[in-house]
């Protein structure tokens, strides 16, 4: 997983609340074999007239003019703000795959979905919740100047804006840890390597019969 | 001190670490991989720049996508898409990763769950774990098997080990024999439709008494096969002589010197005589007779004497409602004999019952006899490619075509209805696997589980009968 320390970028506002993971990426998308790819869909059906089939090339088909991420202003955008409730619905982990394969590293709203918010974590994707005056106050600056850009900093869980204010988050200690060192549940169980080495070693004395070579 | 069940020692053996938070890494001996739940896994590992683990733990497949009919045209004649680009995916990742696959046209190519225990792959002691549920059916070899998700897969795949819970244990014990012309088949239904299948959710389920030491391995496999079904993670019955003589000389297992050295420390796989369980079921399996499933849950079931039940009768009011959808999805009247119900396919095969064992019973039913003109199809899915020669090799094949059935190649089927082997909207089918949801088989299907004996009597009838009354010929 991709580690997730300070991280400066454009930001682009959704201004909708209860976004839930059919919107994020609706069904006919699941069926791919890959957990990449899912970006050209995401919000699919916001952002394009026509109705997405899967294995689809995304590049002609007529887009949304209204969608935010359509908007010349918004590309490149890294930080998706949002309103409240983001990532309802299914527990697909294909939503937060939708959202770092597009290019998003983090999401602030104030307040998420419950698996949706794990999902996240799993992903390095950041979940970040602020106040809700806090957000409003976000939206409306980022929609006033062009190619606003925020600064999160998970170290000092702390959103920092170009006007110089700095707004803190909550996040939970293990999962900061596991962020910071871009360690997924996969990177945290190899922290303990030693100890599967050891096992095994033991176990070779055993039970050699169970690593033989086929 | 009380003494370990045989759970426990399992588990014991192969904690690598307790944690603070409750849970433990648990080493995984054997992981078996087939191609839907593991593109992902394999996706993961590739963005993550990680290498699995330990290769030669992991043995590979295709069975839930692959076609069952003619496929000598290999992978690139698959027809459907979706299903010849899983298939495919397989093969790469594990030509990539370096991990022993069985391909489609391997003869050695088959369920997950039958081929494990068919090469030796399963063994005594071990845990084992697969992207799929069914995964308690190595449980019958006294292994710890579960079924895990996708992003498991890739744990297991990238460290070998698992974080895991411990379950609490669950002891069913039946008593007396099976009767002839009832089967584990019937006795698993029967467990369930006791405990129901939220019975054993949180435990692992061990299997004991004299019905169980009396069935073969074949018999073992189905019962633990079902023990998801029950709600139970997995299954277990302990080590004896049919647990040893069946793996002795399979090409997986140990051979010689460390033969040897093993089946010594099998013969410790047993729960203790002072061990403690957290619940305890006991059943008579003298008075057991055939069941038939005859609604949309496994719990649903009853014997082939019986009818379906009457909503009215039920105090509970959500047990009336489900009864009643149960009954309007699957076009029955209430108190309607189960021997009245009419079929217009029957399906012998999935991971519940697809060994030589349950074909040999299904073909003794069968021999000499025509299937009912009013059947739309009756197909036999062998287990696995060896299962097929085995049968043929024995003639079977023969025996179920001549009584005017399918023999096909191996694969999951209409198990689960991901290949083109469906069942038709409304139709009933009497099925040898193991789940009869809603649109399991097919949209709109309506699938009765039943034991290969009992599928085999009913292609012939037309309707469910009972296997005991003169149904049986000679042993093959
Ligand atoms: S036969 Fe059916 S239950 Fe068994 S693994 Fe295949 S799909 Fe799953």
């Amino acid at each position: 997983m991709e580690k997730f320390t300070v991280h400066e970028g454009i930001v682009a506002p959704l201004d909708m609340a209860n976004v839930d993971t059919d919107m994020i990426i609706p069904k006919q998308f699941l069926k791919s074999i890959k957990r990449t790819g899912f970006g050209p869909n995401l919000f699919d059906e916001l952002r394009y007239l026509d109705e997405g089939q899967p294995d689809q090339d995304c590049s002609g088909r007529p887009l949304n003019p209204d969608f935010v991420l359509n908007q010349p202003r918004y590309q490149g955008a890294s930080i998706l703000l949002a309103r409240q409730n983001f990532g309802c619905g299914s527990s697909r982990e294909h939503a937060p795959w939708a959202l770092t394969d597009y290019g998003f590293r983090a999401v602030i709203a104030p307040s998420f979905a419950d698996i949706f918010f794990n999902n996240c974590f799993k992903n390095g994707l950041l979940p970040v919740v602020l106040k809700e005056e806090e957000v409003d106050e976000l939206f409306r600056r980022t929609e006033a100047n062009e190619g606003y850009r925020l600064t999160v900093d998970l170290e000092n869980q702390v959103v920092r804006t170009p006007e110089g204010d700095a707004y803190a988050f909550e996040v939970d200690a293990f999962r900061k840890h596991c962020m910071l060192n871009g360690l997924d549940e996969i990177g945290v169980t190899l922290e303990d390597a030693d100890a599967i080495r050891a096992y095994e070693a033991r176990r070779r004395n055993e039970a050699p019969w169970l690593f033989q070579q086929n | 001190m009380a003494g370990k069940t045989l759970y426990d020692k399992l588990w014991d053996a192969h904690v690598v670490k307790q944690r603070e938070d409750g849970t433990a890494l648990l080493y995984i001996d054997r992981q078996l991989l087939h191609e839907v739940t593991s593109p992902q896994a394999f996706e993961g590992l590739r963005i993550a720049g990680r290498t699995p683990w330990r290769l030669d733990a992991n043995l590979a497949t295709p069975d839930h996508n692959v076609p069952t009919t003619e496929r000598s045209k290999g992978v690139e004649a698959i027809e459907d898409p979706v299903s010849r680009i899983q298939v495919q995916t397989l093969d790469a990742n594990c030509e990539e990763f370096g991990i022993t696959e069985f391909s489609m046209n391997d003869v050695r190519q088959g369920i997950v769950h039958v081929i494990g225990p068919e090469q030796g792959a399963t063994l005594p002691g071990m845990t084992i774990v697969c992207g799929d549920s069914h995964t308690s059916t190595h449980g019958a070899f006294a292994a710890l098997a579960h079924g895990i998700g996708t992003s498991e897969v890739e744990h297991v795949l990238a460290t070998q080990c698992l974080v895991q819970r411990k379950m609490k244990n669950m002891l069913v014990k039946v008593n007396g024999r099976l009767q002839p012309g009832v089967y584990a088949k019937d006795l698993i239904l029967a467990i369930i439709g006791k405990i129901g299948t939220a019975g054993g959710t949180g435990h692992a389920i061990e299997f004991a008494g004299e019905a169980i030491e009396a069935l073969s391995m074949e018999g073992r496999m189905t019962l633990c096969n079902m023990a998801i079904e029950a709600g139970a993670r997995a299954g277990l019955v302990a080590v004896d002589d049919k647990t040893i003589e069946y793996i002795k000389d399979r090409p997986y297992a140990p051979k010689g010197e460390l033969w040897e050295r093993a089946v010594e420390a099998w013969r410790e796989l047993k729960s203790d005589p002072d061990a403690q369980f957290d619940t305890v079921v006991e059943l008579d399996a003298s008075t057991l007779e055939p069941q038939v499933t005859w609604g949309t849950s496994p719990e649903m079931v009853v014997g082939i004497s019986g009818a379906t039940p009457d909503p009215e009768q039920a105090a509970d009011p959500v047990k009336r409602d489900a009864i009643e959808r149960a009954l309007k999805y699957m076009g029955l009247q209430p108190n309607q004999p189960i021997t009245s119900i009419q079929l217009d396919r029957v399906f012998i095969g999935s991971c519940t019952n697809s060994r030589i064992e349950d074909l040999r019973e299904a073909a003794r039913v069968v021999k000499g006899r025509k299937v009912a003109e009013t059947l739309k199809q009756a197909l036999v899915v062998p287990g696995s490619g060896l299962v097929k020669q085995q049968a043929e090799a024995e003639g079977l094949d023969k025996i179920f075509t001549e009584a005017g059935m399918e023999w096909r190649e191996p694969g999951c089927s209409m198990c689960l209805a991901m290949n083109a082997d469906k069942l038709g909207q409304g139709e009933h089918c009497a099925s040898t696997s193991n789940r009869n949801f809603e649109g399991r088989q097919g949209f709109g299907g309506r699938t009765h589980l039943v034991s290969p004996a009992m599928a085999a009597a009913a292609a012939i009838a037309g309707h469910f009968v009972d296997v005991r009354d003169g149904w049986i010929g000679e042993a093959l």
